[in-house]
């Protein structure tokens, strides 16, 4: 029997994805790995965040605040004994006798994070839209300043170094595997369906029965949960944690890259995320040889104006890479740009216009 | 804990609130008109501060020539943004413009990195401006006095062009329903734009004042700033005029005398519990304290 083209198309893309990995960890410079490890982290961040952002329409910008709680709950985790006791004098007694391998704190990074989202979900997620983005950049705020003030748990602002470096490629390539696969399964199930109607229409989904609080509830941990473990992995693999370096930019570029690759879309996420990140790291050498520091941030940010201009969709709308997909009958009942229901009026006259037009089209 | 003491708190809160008035108050405008939270306001301020700077200590030119030179640009600049950035997407989702003005914002404050450093730059004024003339014992200076009557003066002046000028009616229209307002022959995208104008004249005033009283600048001065006026924004209910500045007075004064009361150990939490007010606030009064209820239709 012939297996499914999907089933071929992903096994073909975890091919390529091992032989990168093999390559790039045994024959790369330290320098490289560095780089490509970032690559693989921010496509974890970009699909989780593509998952509670894109495709629940829940615009938060709390990754960063995410990040933080699982990197620091992680490089507590695996401090080494012999040094807590002189940098982190204010540990309680279990935590400072406790040196664990990588992948229990990683999870325990996670669940914290998931577990501050459950908390700070549970209000904050009756505000809508900008709103509730305002509340969640309030939370990168609130937290940063909690992590500067938490010296003996912390080292505040000084930051945390000396983290191990525990990170390898194996690692981030089988959590990113992780993350796709637990996305990816929500997205396709009755989950993602009511996820995907709270989107289109919040009113209309809670009267076709979708229980709206814990299905944004489960997309914001979900997606806070990733973040956690992105922290964790990011901490172990820079050796070192600042509360600055989780501020407004980062959360910024990640939501840049949701927007390049396309709302909702999982396999667009990993695309921008991958590309950017390299892109990113390609230009730094220049801006440092020209001297010119900032530039890196203003091509991302003309890049993110433009795609908003000229294809607000993104790159991959909300759909999947096609060969990649199950079948055909998948492709027609997903409410893709094309098919989506009219917003209503429009506040504005020519929005009104254009949409009769494109509905007309349709 | 002195009567002297609290006083002179309350003095410094008015003042602060006054600045975070004056940016409030153009956010909320344009929120009301286009329904867009506009992050580059903030920068819009870092602008004037620096456009302020460079008349008042490159080319020393008096005073009334900077605070003429801040209202135009901020307006110019502000009507600019809205002219590249946000209206060729008008009508596409609310979160879009949102994300547009994160990066428009990105892009403003990297610019001025680049083109001006990043380094801090001493913001001298005036001499006679540092004077204290004092205000029932509390210690206030000619400019803090100038800064409260300042507001007080253009956002009465603002008031009155919105309620009594043609284009304030404009305006309004096209806030309460573009759709009927351009089928009564009213230009949207110019009632628009007199909105980014206004807003961005005040926000350039503002940073001329901010960096004034500040005593330096850099270019991300504009953002914490801008974030906490729109919290004031959003306290006052988003849209409202008075709510903007009501909540200009509430921010400006909470974080005085969070910082002033209590005791230093507390003064690091600052920013965090602006934020956290912000919150609760969003919880408990979701269209603010003089806003508007907009009801849920299917």
């Amino acid at each position: 029997m012939i297996p499914p083209r999907h089933v071929l198309a992903w096994a073909a893309l975890a091919l390529v994805a091992l032989a990168v990995t093999a390559y790039v960890e045994t024959q790369l410079s330290g320098y490289a790995r560095t780089v490509v490890g970032f690559a693989g982290i921010s496509a974890i961040l970009v699909v989780s965040l593509s998952f509670s952002n894109g495709l629940t329409g829940l615009f938060s910008l709390g990754h960063p605040a995410f990040m933080m709680v699982g990197g620091y709950v992680a490089a507590v985790l695996t401090f080494p004994v012999s040094r807590k006791g002189f940098m982190l004098p204010a540990l309680p007694e279990w935590l400072a006798g406790a040196e664990l391998p990588l992948f229990p704190a990683t999870v325990a990074g996670g669940l914290a994070a998931a577990l501050v989202a459950v908390v700070v979900g549970f209000p904050v997620l009756r505000l809508r839209g900008h709103y509730l983005a305002v509340a969640t950049l309030g939370l990168i705020i609130i937290m940063r300043v909690a992590v500067n003030n938490a010296d003996g748990l912390t080292r505040g602002a000084l930051g945390l170094n000396g983290i191990p470096r525990l990170t390898t490629l194996w690692v981030i390539l089988g959590w990113l595997a992780a993350t796709l696969v637990v996305c990816w399964r929500l997205k396709h199930s009755s989950v993602g369906r009511s996820l995907m109607a709270i989107r289109e229409n919040e009113m209309a989904a809670a009267c076709m029965g979708v229980r709206r609080a814990s299905s944004k509830l489960i997309a914001f941990s979900v997606g806070a949960f990733f973040a956690g473990v992105g922290g964790a992995l990011w901490a172990h693999l820079l050796t070192n944690l600042t509360p600055g370096s989780f501020d407004l930019v980062l959360a910024f570029m990640l939501v840049v890259m949701v927007v390049v690759g396309g709302s909702g879309s999982l396999g667009g996420a990993v695309v921008a995320a991958i590309g950017i990140t390299v892109l990113r790291e390609v230009l730094r050498p220049v801006e440092q040889a020209v001297g010119a520091y900032g530039l890196v941030q203003i091509i991302i940010a003309v890049l993110l104006i433009a795609t908003l201009l000229l294809r607000p969709q993104g790159f991959f709308g909300s759909a999947e890479p096609a060969f990649l997909r199950r079948d055909t009958r998948d492709r027609k009942t997903k409410p893709g740009r094309k098919n989506r229901p009219p917003e209503g009026p429009g506040r504005f006259p020519e929005h009104t216009a254009k949409q009769e037009a494109r509905h007309e089209k349709a | 804990m002195s009567g002297a003491y609290v006083l002179q708190q309350l003095v410094n809160g008015l003042v602060l609130g006054s600045l975070y008035a004056l940016v409030a108050v153009g956010f909320s405008m344009i929120y009301g008109i286009v329904r867009l939270i506009n992050f580059a306001h903030g920068d819009v301020m870092m602008v004037g501060a620096f456009s302020a700077y460079a008349i008042l200590t490159a080319f020393g030119l008096p005073l009334w020539s900077a605070v003429l030179a801040v209202l135009t640009l901020g307006a110019v600049l502000a009507m600019l943004i809205d002219a590249v950035a946000f209206r060729p997407q008008r009508g596409a989702p609310q979160v879009n413009g949102f994300i547009t003005s994160l990066g428009v914002a990105i892009l403003m404050q990297n610019l001025a990195i680049l083109t001006l450093s990043g380094q801090p730059r001493p913001f001298n004024v005036p001499g006679w401006l540092k004077e204290n003339i004092g205000f029932m014992g509390a210690r206030m200076t000619v400019l803090d006095a100038a800064i409260v009557l300042v507001t007080l003066a253009v956002l009465g002046a603002l008031v009155v062009f919105v309620k009594r000028s043609r284009a304030g009616l404009a305006m309004r229209a096209t806030a309460e329903n573009p759709l009927a307002a351009s089928l009564m022959g009213i230009r949207i995208n110019r009632a628009v734009a007199t909105a980014f104008g206004l807003g961005g004249a005040l926000a350039g005033l503002a940073g001329l004042l901010w960096g004034a009283r500040a005593g330096q600048i850099d270019p991300l001065m504009g953002f914490l700033p801008g974030l906490k006026a729109f919290v004031a924004a959003v306290i006052g209910g988003v849209g409202s005029l008075p709510g903007a500045v009501l909540g200009g007075f509430v921010v400006g004064f909470a974080e005085v005398l969070f910082v002033g009361l209590l005791p230093p150990l507390y003064g690091a939490y600052r920013d965090a519990f602006v934020f956290g007010l912000l919150i609760v606030i969003l919880l408990v009064l979701p269209n603010g304290l003089l806003g508007r209820s907009v009801e849920d239709r299917a």
